[in-house]
């Protein structure tokens, strides 16, 4: 490993009561790479990018952001977790991209993608309108920068949840099945989006059921399976020699995806 | 009803109680409203509290909303006014009932805010986080501007309830509109006369009242979605 | 207040007059909503009849006593009745009256709601086995709509007896009157005020955890 990871996770762990969903996950993202988590639903996907962008704190484990601890900091040998303003400004480093969208409602598509800019960047309103209306001509809503949430169709509305957290220019975006709540003809607007932003350079740590689109876009792919990971490596890799019967299985139900 | 106005008719009489009905009526209207701004106040705050407090706030406020629905305003206003000389603090009798409604009433706008704010949806918070605002700007920009229309209508009807319960501060010897329309009846004996008068002016404040709610709803239909 | 003595005794003392006093105005409370609920059915019924010279009425009703002080009222109808003629009734029927009428007025709405909420299939299923119109509400509409309003009625029966309090205003000798008049003699008044608080909070509670029982006896039919 020569150059250093922007992410590296390490034996990261989470519990939910009794119940351990992740049981230990190594993990590293380097600049400029887009990495994919896939696997049968329960397996700690989820949990893991939440874990990143502290949705949810993991009580095992280390994952480190350009080489600093998300979420804690060590102190004599004890993890202390960082105060609310540390922890957003951390937050502020990585974008997120959610299932159900989450725009704001009582805000236009424009506001949606201002608010971050001004309120956590600082920024003057005219600066963050001129990024605004820049991320959301890239996603090719440059004409609804002043429609309401509920105007917008799923797509559209994912469109401009991207916009949201790419004109933040983190250092990593996360995308969490942001595909799955869309009607299926709405699929294809939104994964265009991604692909662009994808070759652009953009970092990017994706949770997705597109397996073509994840074979097609990623560098690095992790087959979890019950809180660990059963198998990694590039796409190739991983889709064409799975290495186990549960990877094969779960990619075999895909199977008519990858010969469309 | 004779409607003439020679003395001893309800007409004269009213212009003759003119103004004391009047101060009554200001002494309602500024109890009533410094009642409902320190409930909105001290409401929100506890509110707060409720809803993403450390435990052991939870469990206080918690602790303080059960209390106030569990005891009537009467009791907690007698309370306020005999309890206050206790501690030394000699407070007039006005300043006692304001504090007692006011205190009864942030019990309403706290379990109101608390339900008004659990009803955004979880993702709201989570994208908001994911911004990286810090948590007062959560409130303020994404949570807020969703849940005070959810929280206007509860709201309106607190008020409606404080206007009303400041008839009770006649009972420690405040001059509201009802102490001061019974010492004009004391005088006049048109008992019937004074005490419907008073409902009219009631029934005026508080029609009042919820036609600026529904003002204050129309105006905020941009937040309907 | 830090060289407040308390002195429970004059609570030992006076500790019958109180649970009497307590229970007094559960008894009033328990009266009004009883009364209450037949206004409110029977309103309820007129608002929900379609004619207009029913429903505006019951609605005129409704937003009236919305808006009045209920103080108010109790004192209207105490001192303002005996000028009509109307000299029958003592203070505590008087009251009763006054607290009937209030609790009527929000019953409405609620068995208005609670009407309204009944599923049409349940009253085209009773037409099906061939029940007249009254025998449909009786052992139809009126059960169901009893069980969906049960948790509002509990509630308002717990408001109206946090009401009776105001019935010490026209001397009633309920629980706040009663320790009204013994802080008046005593001057205890931390003793009394917690006191009366305590027994208040403790009744609202006792109520609503009995109600909260009988609701999910029902709860379990639905």
């Amino acid at each position: 490993m020569t150059e250093p990871a922007l992410l590296q996770a390490t034996d990261v762990r989470k519990h939910f009561g009794e119940i351990e969903v992740l049981k230990g996950i190594d993990l590293t993202v380097k600049q400029g790479q887009v990495v994919s988590l896939i696997g049968a639903s329960g397996s700690g996907k989820t949990t893991f990018l939440r874990c990143v962008n502290l949705l949810e704190e993991h009580d095992g484990g280390e994952i480190l952001l350009d080489g600093d601890p998300v979420g804690y900091r060590t102190v004599g040998g004890t993890r202390k977790r960082l105060s609310e303003t540390k922890i957003s400004a951390q937050r502020a480093r990585i974008g997120m991209v959610f299932q159900q969208f989450n725009l704001f409602p009582h805000l236009t598509a424009g506001q949606n993608v201002m608010l971050g800019l001004t309120k956590v960047q600082g920024k003057s309103a005219a600066e963050a309108r001129e990024i605004a209306d820049h991320w959301l001509g890239r996603v090719g809503l440059g004409e609804r920068r002043d429609h309401y949430p509920y105007q917008l169709s799923g797509g559209q509305q994912q469109r401009v949840a991207i916009a949201r957290a790419v004109a933040m220019q983190p250092r990593l975006l996360l995308f969490d099945e942001v595909t799955s709540a869309l009607d299926p003809e709405l699929v294809a607007e939104v994964l265009g989006v991604m692909q662009a932003l994808a070759e652009s350079g953009m970092t990017m740590l994706l949770v997705s059921h597109e397996m073509l689109f994840v074979r097609e876009v990623s560098h690095h792919v992790l087959f979890l399976d019950q809180g660990r990971v059963a198998q990694e490596g590039s796409p190739s890799e991983v889709f064409d020699n799975p290495e186990s019967e549960r990877v094969r299985s779960f990619l075999g139900r895909f199977h008519g995806i990858f010969s469309r | 009803m004779d409607f003439s106005m020679a003395p001893g008719t309800f007409l004269f009489e009213a212009w003759q109680a003119r103004a004391s009905l009047l101060s009554g009526l200001g002494v309602t209207l500024l109890s009533s409203a410094l009642s409902i701004v320190m409930a909105t106040f001290c409401g929100i705050l506890m509110g707060v509290a409720l809803s993403y407090g450390w435990w052991w706030l939870k469990l206080l406020s918690r602790l303080y909303v059960d209390l106030m629905r569990g005891i009537p305003v009467l009791v907690l206003i007698l309370f306020t006014y005999y309890g206050l000389a206790l501690f030394g603090v000699n407070v007039a009798a006005f300043w006692a009932g304001v504090i007692a409604l006011g205190a009864f009433a942030t019990a309403h706008v706290a379990e109101n805010f608390r339900g008004a704010v659990e009803s955004v949806p979880a993702g709201q918070m989570e994208a908001a986080k994911a911004i990286g605002l810090t948590f007062g700007k959560r409130l303020y920009y994404v949570i807020l501007p969703q849940a005070f229309r959810r929280m206007l209508p509860p709201w309106v009807n607190t008020g409606l309830e404080i206007v009303k319960g400041t008839t009770l501060l006649s009972i420690i010897g405040v001059v509201e509109l009802l102490l001061s329309a019974q010492q004009q009846m004391a005088r006049n004996y048109m008992i019937v006369e004074f005490y419907l008068l008073t409902m009219v002016l009631y029934l005026i404040i508080n029609f009042a009242l919820a036609q600026l709610g529904a003002l204050l709803e129309r105006k905020t239909s941009y937040l309907r979605y | 207040m830090i060289d407040y003595h308390f002195d429970w005794s004059v609570i030992a003392r006076n500790w019958d007059k109180l649970t009497d006093s307590l229970l007094l105005g559960l008894w009033l409370a328990v009266i009004s909503l009883a009364i209450g609920c037949i206004i409110g059915i029977l309103t309820a019924y007129a608002r929900l009849s379609g004619k207009k010279w029913l429903s505006i009425p019951v609605w005129a009703y409704v937003e009236f006593i919305r808006c009045t002080p209920l103080l108010l009222l109790i004192f209207f109808l105490y001192f303002g009745l005996p000028e009509f003629d109307v000299n029958f009734l003592n203070k505590t029927e008087s009251f009763v009256l006054s607290l009937s009428l209030y609790a009527g007025a929000y019953m409405s709405e609620v068995f208005r709601a609670g009407l309204s909420s009944i599923p049409k299939q349940y009253v085209e299923a009773a037409k099906a086995i061939g029940l007249r119109p009254w025998q449909r509400q009786v052992y139809v509409v009126l059960p169901v709509m009893f069980r969906i309003t049960l948790p509002a009625v509990s509630n308002n029966l717990i408001s109206l007896f946090k009401d009776t309090s105001l019935a010490a205003a026209i001397a009633v000798p309920e629980l706040t009157f009663t320790a009204r008049q013994i802080n008046a003699n005593t001057f205890r008044v931390m003793e009394v005020w917690l006191t009366a608080s305590a027994l208040y909070l403790a009744t609202a509670y006792l109520i609503a955890i009995l109600l909260r029982m009988v609701e999910r006896r029902y709860a379990s039919i639905r």
